[in-house]
């Protein structure tokens, strides 16, 4: 006969899904865009990710210690946070500065605030964020694909995004001379950070975690089609602008991988279409009449911040819902 | 509303969100089998949702099978029969599986299964004497929930009814006896159905079966032709095999389009839903008279020897049961009363099988019942499986600091505890027992 049974509330059986299956995921997602940066920038970019997966590992760890909590590395989200953290650094950064951020990421932005799931903005932009202004020079440090980041005097070069800064109202004819063809944009042959080059790599892992139904579609979809109709316009229709628009800097990286985190978008559907526009307005924004050359980043953060107030004001109504006016109209009929 | 075969309709609206749940339907291909007569019945004077019963019978006295044992002048309420014959030996508190103590009625057997002299076939020719039978009846909703059925039934007239839907969905996994009951009693299901719909004035009616079961499907298609409905009033839809598809508002909305308002009933949309075996039964009780005295269970799970769909007089005890199934395999971790999606997780084995059960089921222990539980990452999947259009990751906040006040706001009155948000939680969070949680603290609140 049964000693200890086993009570608990329904259901008893569950799905196979787990957290730490769907991080394996976005890992396995972020694996084509890194191998295309070790590709490009050579071994250097698969020890900057060591290190920010290193320095992001550890300080959960240590955190988690000191806070006195369950130690949840298990659940990978802070490898995750560590690559995704490498993909927005030049190539050319100094290792010390790399762990750095990896740091900030995972301390400050994550276990501060109560650890996975609990972070209001998103670690590895926040921390990426963080770098820029504190080390200006170093993380604007662009090399151009393809020669060897190691090496003091590898060739540096204006990123797509800076140089479109510079092709007012569309025009790019005027800039052609210093941009990449549309191939090597897709390819990644072109200055950026490490893991924001190749287009083609990161669209394949956005689309894995389709597939795999990690992420939904309406934050990618909305985000990108937000920057394409406003380059659009902003470029006088002229199409070949927006491609390079939306091939460029960090949208691709951003509105896959970065805008989609869980922790920090909304949770219902119509909010998240809202998040997502705002991202793409707001990077468009930015593009165009600011005075930084990107604005993937910066979107994401503000939109991240706006995610309470987005998510309160467009929770859905229960199954059968009817307005009170209505309720009464039906009355009276 | 595109037609397949004439006659066939597929779902009019198909409700969003649901999980899709291995079916496990093992047992599907084992006929009823009826189980041998206990040496002694337990029988709760509550096995229903209303009031409990009074115990109308005391201590020595001698009860034949179907003999009233218990009842009660509420309307909300299903009389109790006794479910063999024999002699009272105790009549007092007993103890449910669930925990809950009730009054009961312990009768001895003695084996002979005698029926009662008084039972004869109730005359039925409008809804009032209708209601009236299936109060004697003893009949509660056989897929579960356990509400009287003729209280189901006795819809007031200023409600304008025009559809009877036979829900023979059975979404849970695992259970199978309303499945067999269509294969072995489509006859049953059939009659019951022309008796309602004669005697309540339904406009149309609408058997729904999940399209996983294609033979109970052609089985019912080819009863229902041959009858010749003339009006062609009755008609079968297969719907998709998605849980919770079987949940009332879910299957009115699959069948007609319609949704049931929150704090609602389907009446109030001009829908009765009644389950296939229920069905079946009023049809065999309006021919005998024989009340509700057994039903039929599955049993199943890894745990059990010999999993088997069997017919067991109510009150039978569940180690009886599982001892009939061969006892016990391997040790059992978890017994659950029910399917494994809603059912309840039992602490013993020492409790009456009541009307409303329809599975027992044993695990060994497995990876899927103990998911680790983490923190939730707010991935949302709760909020898109919810048939309800509910936030139970929302619901799991407030409901652990308590604040009445929010999770009134955010409806949680409406949900029906199908399960799907905890089924679908990646970080095996308890979210179902977080949203009684918060029934729980609304009650108090308004208690107060």
């Amino acid at each position: 006969m049964a000693k200890r049974l086993t009570v608990s509330a329904s259901p008893h059986v569950r799905s196979n899904e787990t957290t730490t299956g769907i991080m394996l995921d976005v890992i396995l997602a972020l694996v084509p865009a890194l191998v295309m940066s070790a590709i490009y920038f050579g071994t250097r970019a698969l020890v900057l990710t060591a290190v920010t997966v290193a320095s992001c590992v550890l300080s959960e760890f240590v955190c988690r210690k000191v806070m006195k909590r369950d130690n949840t590395l298990g659940d990978l989200s802070a490898v995750v946070t560590g690559i995704i953290l490498a993909f927005n650094l030049p190539a050319t950064l100094p290792l010390w500065m790399a762990a750095i951020g990896g740091i900030i990421a995972i301390v400050v932005v994550k276990q501060m605030f109560g650890g996975i799931g609990q972070n209001f903005v998103n670690p590895a932009m926040t921390a990426r964020i963080i770098l820029m202004v504190s080390f200006p020079t170093a993380m604007a440090n662009w090399v151009v694909s393809g020669s060897d980041a190691w090496s003091a005097d590898a060739i540096t070069a204006a990123t797509p995004m800076a140089t479109l800064a510079g092709a007012q109202g569309g025009n790019i004819a005027a800039v052609s001379d210093s941009l990449p063809s549309i191939a090597e944009m897709l390819l990644g042959r072109h200055g950026g950070s490490m893991g924001e080059v190749c287009s083609i790599a990161l669209i394949c892992g956005g689309f894995y975690l389709l597939l795999r139904k990690v992420i939904s579609p309406i934050i990618p979809f909305f985000f990108i089609g937000t920057v394409a109709v406003f380059m659009f316009f902003a470029g006088g229709g002229n199409i070949e602008f927006v491609i390079y628009q939306l091939l460029g800097g960090g949208l691709m990286l951003g509105a896959f991988f970065m805008a989609t985190d869980y922790a920090t978008s909304p949770i219902t559907k119509k909010g998240k279409i809202i998040f997502a526009i705002g991202c793409g307005l707001i990077t468009s924004v930015i593009r165009i009449y600011g005075s930084l050359p990107e604005g993937v980043s910066f979107s994401i953060i503000l939109m991240n911040i706006l995610v309470p107030h987005i998510e309160n004001l467009t929770l859905s109504k229960p199954f059968g819902f009817v307005k009170e006016k209505k309720q009464k109209k039906e009355v009276e009929a | 509303m595109s037609k397949k075969t004439p006659g066939v309709l597929t779902a009019v609206r198909l409700g969003r969100g649901g999980v899709k749940v291995t079916h496990n339907k093992n047992t599907a291909e084992m006929p009823i089998e009826r189980m041998p007569v206990p040496q002694r019945v337990i029988l709760p004077m509550q096995q229903h949702i209303g009031a409990p019963c009074t115990p109308t019978v005391k201590v020595g006295d001698t009860v034949a099978v179907g003999q009233k044992i218990g009842d009660s002048d509420k309307f909300i309420c299903a009389p109790i029969h006794s479910s063999i014959s024999g002699t009272v030996v105790a009549v007092g508190d007993v103890k449910l599986a669930n925990g809950i103590i009730v009054k009961g009625v312990t009768i001895e057997s003695d084996g002979e299964m005698r029926l009662y002299e008084g039972i004869k076939p109730p005359v039925v020719t409008n809804k009032a004497e209708l209601c009236a039978a299936v109060r004697e009846s003893g009949l509660v909703g056989l897929g579960g929930a356990g509400f009287p059925t003729h209280v189901k039934l006795n819809i007031p007239e200023d409600k304008d009814i025009d559809t009877l839907i036979i829900n023979a969905a059975e979404c849970e996994p695992y259970i199978t006896v309303d499945y067999r009951e269509c294969i072995e009693n489509a006859e049953n299901i059939l009659k019951g159905v022309e008796i309602l719909k004669n005697i309540l004035g339904f406009k149309q009616v609408i058997i729904a079966i999940e399209d996983n079961k294609p033979k109970v499907f052609k089985i019912m298609k080819e009863i229902a032709d041959r009858d010749n409905d003339k009006d062609d009033a009755i008609k079968l839809m297969t719907l998709r095999s998605r849980y919770p598809q079987g949940a009332e508002k879910m299957m009115v909305l699959s069948a007609t389009g319609r949704k049931v308002p929150p704090g609602k009933l389907p009446s109030d949309v001009g829908c009765v839903v009644m389950n296939v075996t229920s069905t079946a039964f009023i049809a065999r009780y309006l021919e005998t008279g024989k009340p509700l005295v057994s039903r039929s269970i599955t049993v199943d799970g890894s745990a059990i020897a010999e999993p088997k769909n069997i017919r067991v007089p109510i009150g039978t005890n569940i180690q009886d049961i599982i001892d009939f199934c061969g006892g016990f395999k391997s040790e059992p971790r978890k017994i659950i009363f029910g399917g494994p999606m809603m059912g309840l997780a039992i602490c013993g084995t020492e409790a009456p099988i009541c009307k409303q059960n329809n599975a027992i089921l044993a695990f060994e222990e497995r990876k899927d019942l103990i998911k680790k539980e983490r923190a939730c990452i707010r991935c949302g999947r709760c909020v898109d499986v919810c048939p309800m259009s509910l936030t139970p990751t929302l619901i799991e906040r407030y409901s652990r600091v308590k604040d009445a006040q929010k999770l009134k706001s955010i409806n949680v009155n409406t949900c029906m505890e199908c399960g799907s948000c905890a089924y679908a939680c990646p970080s095996g969070r308890p979210l179902v027992q977080y949203i009684r949680l918060a029934k729980q603290v609304i009650r108090e609140e308004s208690g107060k």
